[in-house]
């Protein structure tokens, strides 16, 4: 194909990219740089948009507890779908009649949408009516019937559990196409060689399995990073009850469209900057760390 | 980024690969008999993964159920069964709670955006994938970084570059942002499939006369139709359920799709439990179809979707 007739054919795709995706992308970094009255733009302003963030209310509360809140769902969502996720693929593996069964079934909740799931959740776990704490009231268990949502020091981590339960199948397939791939002598190798299962799932499969852990966390990272509309289903813009499901997406959405902030722009656009950083830094040092491991495995 | 372990892509055929057929043995049925391996766990372990499944599926089937059940049911017995069937809560929703106008909001949106960008993805992955000037590597690069960028992050610019260009509140602006932000996966996908072609067809092609364009539509298409499949349903399910940028860019209920308009049926009818769980069924419905008529291509672009 001619160099033409090939930039012919890419013409389409690039105008839609550059102007929908790499544009606005490229300009959201300059808005932080920028001094803002409304939507007029002023001065080039340096980092004071940024320091406004770490020095300013509501920043100097909301963005340490958003954080947090963020770092939280993506340590809890790692703990659950690395040692739950991981036992459920491991089991799984062999299983050559009912596997492809169950795959699709655990990975059912993750096509719903998020906000559909946040609100399924809502209903079932109200305490007027929800089946949950119904269920839990039938089966003696009174003092587990509590108004999870409504308690902030519980609120977290049901919007932490609802999105394990949501995703679960995503590492659980991807764990299981990891695990097809570690050659079967080996692990039969050391089970000759008087290995138990758990030595050799130790000592062989683990090791081959952690770039597919790897990759999965990375993935995982960008995920709890950006997550939205899923808390923001279970507890509005603001994170109820009293900010205990606030995330850093809530806290810029809150920023750039409901605060009223005449420098809403500047410092909106500020925290995307630092999100974004935070996310590319994460996953870029992650596949370095990976790669290096890679490495080493496969020479 | 590109860390795909050993094994991925062939997810479920990793194991049917047939064990090595010792040399010298007579050809007859070559394929020695598959071994029965032992899985893991046995029998106990059977039992917790069937357990788990009905964990992953029992907050759905609650949620059909209880759409079928009137409200004063579902508040005197959250966990009766739904007999007799009762539809009252779907007609509630659909003409009342304005579900239908979602509903066509939110077709209209994904399947533009879909169409949109695997068409430009695939003319665009050809060319990659066949072109040899380093420019076409260098293009390839810029696309593939947009893999990386977290678009939601840029809500702000897209916002007041459709408020330029009258974009705001418009449901063409949405799928114009949807099929721009399917482009990198798409091409990720479909050059990758495009390489593994042989050439020798379009070779022919082009000796009988063909020109590039009936090259690509007549022959390069129809080839990549199973990779085109995967990109078309595995970006259908992340458009239809995206909830920041309608929330942000739309204005008018009657342009709603549908997580915006479901928020607002929640905000307003939050005790009226059966009708919003019939509106959490309405939003889902497509997807569960998809499902069922794709697990394939979802599965296969879940996995390809580890390389990026």
């Amino acid at each position: 194909m001619s160099r033409r007739t090939g930039l012919l054919f890419l013409t389409p795709a690039l105008a839609l990219f550059g102007v929908f995706v790499l544009y606005p992308m490229l300009t959201a970094f300059s808005y932080a740089f920028y001094e803002w009255q409304g939507t007029s733009r002023g001065g080039f302003s340096g980092l004071t948009n940024f320091t406004a963030l770490f020095t300013r209310a509501p920043f100097t509360t909301d963005l340490p507890r958003a954080l947090w809140h963020n770092v939280a769902f993506f340590l809890g969502t790692m703990a659950v779908q690395n040692t739950v996720g991981l036992t459920i693929a491991f089991l799984l593996h062999r299983r050559d009649r009912s596997r492809r069964l169950l795959q699709t079934l655990y990975a059912m909740p993750y096509l719903v949408s998020p906000i559909v799931i946040g609100y399924l959740w809502t209903l079932l776990l109200s305490p007027t009516f929800g089946p949950v704490n119904t269920l839990l009231t039938k089966v003696g268990l009174e003092s587990w019937a509590l108004p999870w949502l409504g308690d902030p020091d519980t609120a977290l981590w049901v919007v932490i559990l609802v999105s394990v339960w949501q995703w679960i199948g995503f590492p659980v397939l991807l764990y299981g196409a990891a695990l097809g791939g570690v050659p079967e002598e080996l692990t039969e190798a050391a089970r000759v060689d008087g290995a138990s299962h758990v030595q050799a799932f130790r000592r062989i499969t683990f090791p081959l399995l952690v770039p597919a852990i790897g990759t999965v966390s990375v993935l995982t990272f960008i995920f709890a990073m950006e997550a939205f509309a899923l808390p923001y289903a279970f507890g509005g813009s603001t994170g109820n009850p009293a900010g205990a499901t606030d995330f850093i997406s809530l806290l810029f959405y809150r920023t750039a469209f409901d605060s009223g902030a005449t420098d809403a722009i500047g410092t909106s656009s500020a925290l995307a900057t630092l999100l974004f950083l935070l996310i590319f830094g994460g996953a870029y040092a992650a596949t370095a760390v990976l790669r290096r491991h890679e490495r080493r495995i496969t020479t | 980024m590109s860390v795909v372990p050993a094994g991925v892509g062939t997810a479920d055929e990793a194991v049917e690969v047939p064990v090595e057929t010792p040399p010298g043995r007579p050809s007859g049925p070559s394929r020695r008999p598959r071994r029965r391996r032992k899985p893991v766990g046995g029998a106990t372990a059977s039992v917790a993964l069937w357990a788990y499944a009905a964990l992953a599926l029992i907050p759905l089937v609650l949620m059909v159920s209880s759409s079928f059940r009137s409200n004063g049911d579902l508040i005197s017995d959250p966990l009766g069964a739904p007999w007799p069937l009762s539809v009252d809560s779907y007609r509630e929703a659909w003409t009342t709670g304005n579900f239908a106008t979602y509903f066509g909001n939110s077709l209209a949106v994904t399947l533009g955006a879909v169409v949109l960008s695997t068409t430009v993805a695939t003319m665009a992955s050809y060319a990659l994938a066949r072109g040899r000037s380093r420019i076409f590597r260098w293009l390839e690069s810029l696309f593939l970084s947009g893999l990386m960028l977290p678009i939601h992050l840029a809500i702000l610019p897209i916002f007041y570059l459709f408020d330029g260009v009258g974009l705001i509140d418009s449901r063409l602006g949405l799928a114009l942002m949807y099929g721009a932000s399917g482009v990198p996966f798409s091409i990720f996908v479909l050059t990758t499939f495009f390489r593994q072609l042989p050439g020798e067809l379009e070779e022919a092609a082009v000796l009988d006369g063909a020109s590039t364009w009936q090259t690509f539509w007549r022959i390069m298409v129809p080839l990549v139709k199973p990779a085109v499949a995967t990109v078309a349903v595995f970006r259908f399910v992340p458009i239809w359920n995206d909830f920041l940028f309608p929330l942000v860019l739309l204005r008018d209920d009657a342009k709603y799709t549908l997580p915006v308009g479901l928020t607002q049926f929640f905000g307003e009818n939050a005790t009226n439990f059966s009708a919003v769980f019939a509106g959490l069924v309405i939003t889902t419905i497509p997807l569960i179809v998809l499902f069922l008529v794709a697990t394939k291509q979802i599965v296969a672009g879940l996995t390809a979707g580890m390389a990026k």
